[in-house]
């Protein structure tokens, strides 16, 4: 299996993932997480703006998978703690994001992302975390 | 409205608030519901199902509902402790796990917004199976208070 198909099997088994169409690109090892837009993604019908909590959703899967990359591990970490920061509001049209694991260290991990849609440059909302990677996940990894 | 009541007091608010919950598209999609409202407290359920799970190895359910569940009964908790309502945005939100949610059980919550002044509201959150002493997870949070933006407003083209 390329790595492109291990991770779009990966995704495929969270049935949380499918719940809300997310879909993932990989170019090396740079993994970008697609959320294509669709009505039931919608916080504020008036606007319309998607659910603060679908966009922190999307990051935080981006962090557990970028990571899971990262630390050749084929168990997802857990999270820690999370912090989401809201910079525009989400427009109805597909969200793309990107995770920076800024360190893994023996147990614990520390990861950054941040979620855009027209334009990479202007982001939506930005992420920070840590996140638990065990000895034992990371000796599993057989790479 | 009168401006000496609060948005969670009077005879009709539950009902008002359960409006409120199904009023957001993704609050319906995941089956929030209002179960509990006191001051500035306000609690809810999030039902547990097998489309939402994030580790299909345990079956918990994902770290991203309960985060949408937690802004959103954040969020909710919020506008209740206003005066006049108004569309709340979240500036931010922080999310502390203590442990799994347990597999196959709802995820029920209690929202505190301890503080609100004209421009941000400060709300707390426990999530719990049973009871808030034995917590899934702390949120700590702040929204921008009358958050107020023309209908449609996400669909103009943007300025240049």
């Amino acid at each position: 299996m390329t790595p492109q198909e291990r991770l779009t099997a990966a995704l495929a088994r969270i049935p949380y993932a499918s719940f809300l169409g997310v879909r993932a690109e990989l170019k090396g090892d740079e993994l970008t997480l697609v959320l294509p837009y669709s009505d039931h993604l919608v916080g504020n019908p008036l606007l319309p703006a998607l659910h603060g909590g679908v966009v922190a959703a999307l990051m935080e899967l981006t962090a557990i998978t970028q990571l899971a990359i990262a630390s050749k591990s084929d168990k997802f970490p857990k999270t820690i703690d999370v912090g989401f920061d809201y910079l525009r509001s989400g427009k109805p049209v597909d969200t793309y994001a990107r995770a920076r694991v800024v360190k893994i260290g023996r147990r614990i991990a520390n990861v950054q992302a941040e979620a855009w849609q027209n334009e990479r440059e202007q982001p939506i909302a930005a992420m920070h975390g840590h996140f638990l990677v065990s000895e034992e996940e990371k000796a599993g990894s057989g790479q | 409205m009168s401006g000496e009541t609060h948005y969670g007091e009077g005879e009709d608010v539950f009902e008002r608030v359960k409006t409120m919950m199904q009023w957001t598209p993704q609050g319906r999609a995941l089956g929030f519901e209002v179960t509990k409202l006191e001051g500035n407290h306000v609690w809810g359920r999030c039902p547990y199902k097998p489309e939402l799970i994030g580790d299909p190895e345990t079956g918990v359910i994902a770290g991203g509902v309960i985060t949408t569940f937690l802004d959103q009964l954040c969020g909710m908790a919020a506008v209740l402790a206003m005066k006049e309502p108004s569309m709340v945005a979240t500036i931010d939100i922080r999310i502390d796990y203590m442990r799994a949610a347990t597999p196959g059980r709802d995820v029920l919550a209690e929202a505190h917004c301890y503080k609100i002044g004209r421009n941000v509201a400060f709300v707390r959150a426990v999530a719990f199976e049973d009871n808030a002493e034995n917590p899934i997870a702390h949120a700590t949070s702040t929204f921008m208070v009358n958050a107020t933006r023309k209908f449609g407003a996400n669909l103009r083209e943007k300025k240049t």
